[in-house]
C-alpha cells in the first residue's frame, strides 16, 4: 500500500459515516479524484483479498469501512455493537411508496396502503429516514415527503438508483404454489 | 440468520386459520392473503365468495369496527351486486367492476415487493458495523456554590415576592336551555311570519342565550319548521316560517 492508501484507510477509520469523494481532497489537496479511486480500489482489494474482517463499501454517495456480515452475530452476543431497530411492515410499506414516488404527499400514501398513516409518516421523520421537501399545489397545500441522506446509509445503498428498477419487480401476483 | 426469521412467518400453519392483528398492515394486505390462500386468480376474483370471507375474517379479528376494514368490505358488497345485475345491451362496452380493485391489488402487491426488498436490504446493512465513534460530550465541572441557609431562604423569599397571586379557577356548568329557547322561536313563529335575530335575542343576550337560541334555530330548520334565509353574505339572516310549519 502506498502513502494515499494508508492515509485513506486512516481517514476512513477516524470518520464515524460514510467519506464521498470530493470530501477526501481536503486531506491531500495535490491529488485528483482519480488518485483516490484508485486508493479506494487498492484498499477494497486489500481487505478482499488478504482476509479481512472488515469491507470497504460504498454507502450514501460515499466510502465507508464495515465490518463483515459474518461477524454481527458474534459482535452482537458481546454488546459490542447493537443493529438498529427493524422497522415494521407498515413503515417498510411506506418508505416503499415514498423512495419510488417522491416527493409525494400522505394522501397518495394512504390512496395506496388503504390505511391512514400519519403516525408512520412521523416515525419515519424522526427516524431521519424521510424528510418533508416541498408542499403540493393542491388544495390545502399538503406536505410532500422524500426520502432523506439517512435512507440510504440506513439501507446501505450508493445511491437512489440502487433500488430495484420497477421492470425488474413482479408486478403481477404470482401463480399459487401448491401447499402455500 | 435463523434466529432472525420470527414472527413474521408464524401462524402459517396449514388446516386452521391463524390470525393475529398485526399480521395485516391494512385491508389490502388482507384481501391479498385470502386470494393466495384461495389459490384464486386475481384477473377472475369470484367476488361474492372473497366477500363472504372478508366478512368472517375482520369479524373474528374484530376488525369489524376499523374505518378501513369496513370501508374495504363495503367496497366489495357493492362490487359483487353490480356483478349481479344484468349485463344490458352490447357486452364490448360491459365494464368489469372489479377492474379498480384489481388495479389497487396489484399497486399495492408491488409495494409490498419493495417493502420486502428495502427489508433485505437494511438487515444486509445492519449485519455490518461501522466505526462507533462517539464524540465524547465535554466534561466542564460546575463552578462550586457555597451559600448558607440563611442565604438560601432569602433568595427563595424573593422569588415567593415575584409570583403573581395564584389564580384559581372555577368551572361552573352552565347547560344551554334548548327547550326554552326552542319554545321562544315557536311563539315568535306563531305570532310573525318572519323576525329577525335581535327579536329573537333581545338587546343583550348572555353567551347561554345565544348558542341555545343557536342550536333551537338549526334544529327547528332541519325539520322544516323555519327556513333561514340571508340576503347577501354577512347580512343579518331572517328567520321564517318553514314549509313543515303549517302541518305541523
Amino acid at each position: 500500500m502506498d502513502q494515499r492508501t494508508r492515509l485513506l484507510e486512516a481517514a476512513l477509520f477516524a470518520a464515524p459515516r460514510p467519506l464521498a469523494l470530493d470530501e477526501l481532497s481536503a486531506l491531500e489537496p495535490e491529488a485528483t479524484d482519480a488518485d483516490w479511486l484508485a486508493a479506494v480500489q487498492e484498499l477494497r482489494e486489500q481487505y478482499d483479498n488478504e482476509g479481512h474482517g472488515v469491507e470497504l463499501v460504498e454507502i450514501a454517495g460515499g466510502y465507508q469501512v464495515l465490518t463483515r456480515q459474518v461477524f454481527a452475530e458474534a459482535i452482537e452476543r458481546a454488546a459490542f455493537a447493537a443493529r438498529p431497530v427493524r422497522l415494521s411492515t407498515a413503515a417498510l410499506e411506506v418508505l416503499a411508496i415514498i423512495a419510488y414516488r417522491q416527493p409525494v404527499g400522505r394522501a397518495e400514501v394512504e390512496e395506496i396502503r388503504g390505511v391512514s398513516s400519519a403516525g408512520v409518516l412521523r416515525l419515519l421523520q424522526e427516524r431521519g429516514l424521510i424528510e418533508v421537501t416541498g408542499r403540493s399545489e393542491g388544495l390545502g397545500r399538503p406536505l410532500l415527503y422524500s426520502t432523506a441522506p439517512q435512507f440510504l446509509e440506513y439501507l446501505g445503498l450508493g445511491d437512489l438508483s440502487d433500488l430495484p428498477r420497477s421492470d425488474e419487480l413482479s408486478i403481477a401476483l404470482a401463480p399459487p404454489q401448491a401447499g402455500d | 440468520m435463523t434466529a432472525a426469521a420470527g414472527p413474521a412467518v408464524a401462524g402459517a400453519a396449514e388446516g386452521g386459520f391463524v390470525v393475529s392483528l398485526e399480521r395485516y398492515s391494512g385491508p389490502l394486505d388482507l384481501l391479498l392473503h385470502l386470494i393466495r390462500r384461495e389459490e384464486i386468480d386475481i384477473w377472475d376474483i369470484p367476488i361474492a365468495r372473497i366477500a363472504d370471507q372478508f366478512l368472517k375474517v375482520i369479524h373474528v379479528l374484530g376488525l369489524d369496527e376499523a374505518a378501513e376494514y369496513l370501508e374495504m368490505a363495503a367496497r366489495l358488497l357493492r362490487i359483487k351486486t353490480q356483478m349481479l345485475l344484468p349485463r344490458r345491451g352490447d357486452l364490448e362496452s360491459w365494464e368489469d367492476p372489479r377492474h379498480e380493485l384489481v388495479r389497487r391489488l396489484l399497486e399495492y402487491q408491488q409495494v409490498r415487493e419493495i417493502a420486502d426488498w428495502l427489508d433485505g436490504a437494511a438487515r444486509h446493512r445492519a449485519g455490518r458495523f461501522g466505526r462507533g465513534y462517539v464524540p465524547l460530550a465535554p466534561d466542564v465541572p460546575p463552578p462550586p456554590l457555597e451559600f448558607t441557609i440563611e442565604e438560601l431562604l432569602e433568595a427563595v423569599e424573593r422569588v415567593l415576592a415575584m409570583l403573581p397571586d395564584l389564580v384559581t379557577h372555577r368551572v361552573i356548568a352552565r347547560p344551554l336551555d334548548v327547550e326554552a329557547a326552542t319554545a321562544r322561536v315557536l311563539e315568535l313563529l306563531g305570532t310573525r311570519e318572519a323576525f329577525g335575530w335581535r327579536d329573537l335575542l333581545g338587546p343583550s343576550p348572555t353567551i347561554v342565550d345565544v348558542l341555545s337560541s343557536l342550536v333551537a334555530l338549526l334544529e327547528l330548520a332541519r325539520n322544516g319548521l323555519l327556513r333561514l334565509k340571508q340576503r347577501r353574505p354577512f347580512t343579518p339572516f331572517v328567520i321564517a316560517r318553514g314549509p313543515a310549519y303549517e302541518t305541523a
